[in-house]
């Protein structure tokens, strides 16, 4: 386990892993998230009350989770630079937050324009929303502490810990609806007892989660390949690969 | 495990147990500023201030709602089933406000307990379905409460 450990350490063997696995999960991911909008969009019956407003929800929902759990995949990136100061651990963190701002953006966005027709309003200061939006600055912060500093290793140092430190807001939002009144209602996928979204919507909705997982993966790797080459574009393998791509 | 790497992790560790305590502490002092409404209960135990603006929440009473013939204004009762407060309304409605559901009314309590509301938003609750499936529902629902009022447990 270790050894695979330190295999990740490695930036030509992890450029190569990334290339490999991108080259499948890349159109698995465009055909998924194509195929799960088609289904939730046109397949889906409208809901009883709300009619077809609700369908933003196999936006809405997807790009929401994968915020939260990619603030996880940040943190524990952050973790593992600490601890063990690797480099690619540090690329991974940096890599997450530009991804993990956009998806929380869009789940701002969607939500708020599902809030106009639904509750009467744009924009309200609940609990939910306003932990998200936490969120946003969270991600959008450590961007801009990375690119405060000079020196990469201090940058990587200090995002870690505001990374870390920031991981309190996850179980915030995630049970913001159930500890304060707020005006977002309690999550309607529960893992234990019977959500209260009809399977019919349940199962596209799942699909398009999944989808967004698979989003993020890509768009983590391919941000963490840019930024390997960059970092590495004075090393021999580097100037290898470069001389075969112009040479091809 | 290396013992400096064993002391980072430990301190890594330290750095979220305390900052999220010390987070959770923050929260619990302030949970009466988070909450986005008053439940009725508790305007009704006259926790809510009255003369400034404030927030309710809780189910529109079935049959509570008045729409006035010559303006815009609203009367309807939001309940929380212990306590009710009126409320009072001039303006257009959110299209999922209906009786029997969620709304957050924002507005001031005047002396009578009224709240002179300024804003209503339409509360969504978490359940998802069609159409079909609603009206099934609905269907099974009125059975199940025949059934019982034959048994002699309805109203």
């Amino acid at each position: 386990m270790w050894t695979l450990f330190h295999k990740f350490g490695s930036p030509p063997w992890l450029y190569r892993l990334s290339g490999s696995i991108l080259r499948w999960l890349l159109p698995i991911t465009l055909l998924a998230l194509i195929g799960g909008a088609i289904w939730g969009l046109l397949f889906t019956a409208p809901d009883f009350r709300q009619g077809n407003s609700y369908r933003i929800i196999y936006i809405h929902v997807p790009a929401a989770v994968v915020a939260l759990a990619g603030y996880y995949v940040m943190a524990i990136a952050g973790a593992v630079s600490l601890i063990w100061r690797m480099k690619m651990a540090d690329i991974a963190m940096r890599a997450c937050a530009p991804i993990g701002a956009a998806l929380t953006f869009v789940a701002l966005v969607t939500g708020s324009i599902w809030g106009k027709p639904t509750w009467g309003t744009w924009w309200v200061w609940d609990a939910r929303i306003t932990s998200m939006l936490i969120l946003l600055f969270l991600y959008l912060g450590v961007v801009a502490l990375y690119e405060a500093y000079e020196n990469k290793a201090l940058a990587a140092k200090a995002c870690a810990i505001l990374s870390l430190v920031g991981t309190v807001n996850i179980p915030i939002i995630y049970k913001s609806v159930d500890w304060w009144y707020s005006l977002h209602q309690p999550a309607s996928i529960k893992f234990t007892g019977g959500s209260t979204i009809d399977p019919s919507m349940l199962y596209p909705l799942l699909f398009m989660i999944t989808a967004f997982y698979c989003l993020f993966t890509c768009a983590l790797l391919l941000n963490m390949r840019v930024e390997i080459l960059q970092r590495e574009q004075r090393t021999a393998w580097v100037k290898a690969l470069a001389n075969k791509g112009a040479a091809g | 495990m290396h013992p400096v790497r064993k002391q980072r992790l430990w301190l890594v560790l330290f750095l979220v147990v305390f900052s999220s305590s010390a987070i959770g502490l923050m929260a619990y002092a302030l949970r009466g500023n988070i909450n986005l409404f008053y439940p009725p209960v508790e305007v009704a135990a006259g926790l809510a201030p009255v003369g400034q603006n404030i927030r309710v929440g809780g189910m529109v009473v079935e049959g509570s709602v008045q729409r006035s013939d010559s303006s815009l204004e609203v009367r309807f009762e939001v309940t929380d089933y212990e306590a009710v407060v009126p409320v009072v309304y001039t303006g257009i409605l959110p299209d999922l406000f209906d009786e029997g559901q969620g709304a957050v009314a924002a507005g001031k309590l005047d002396e009578n307990g009224v709240l002179q509301a300024s804003e209503v938003l339409a509360k969504h609750d978490e359940n998802y379905m069609p159409p079909e499936v609603a009206e099934a529902l609905e269907a099974s629902k009125s059975r199940m409460a025949e059934q019982s009022g034959e048994q002699g447990y309805g109203q």
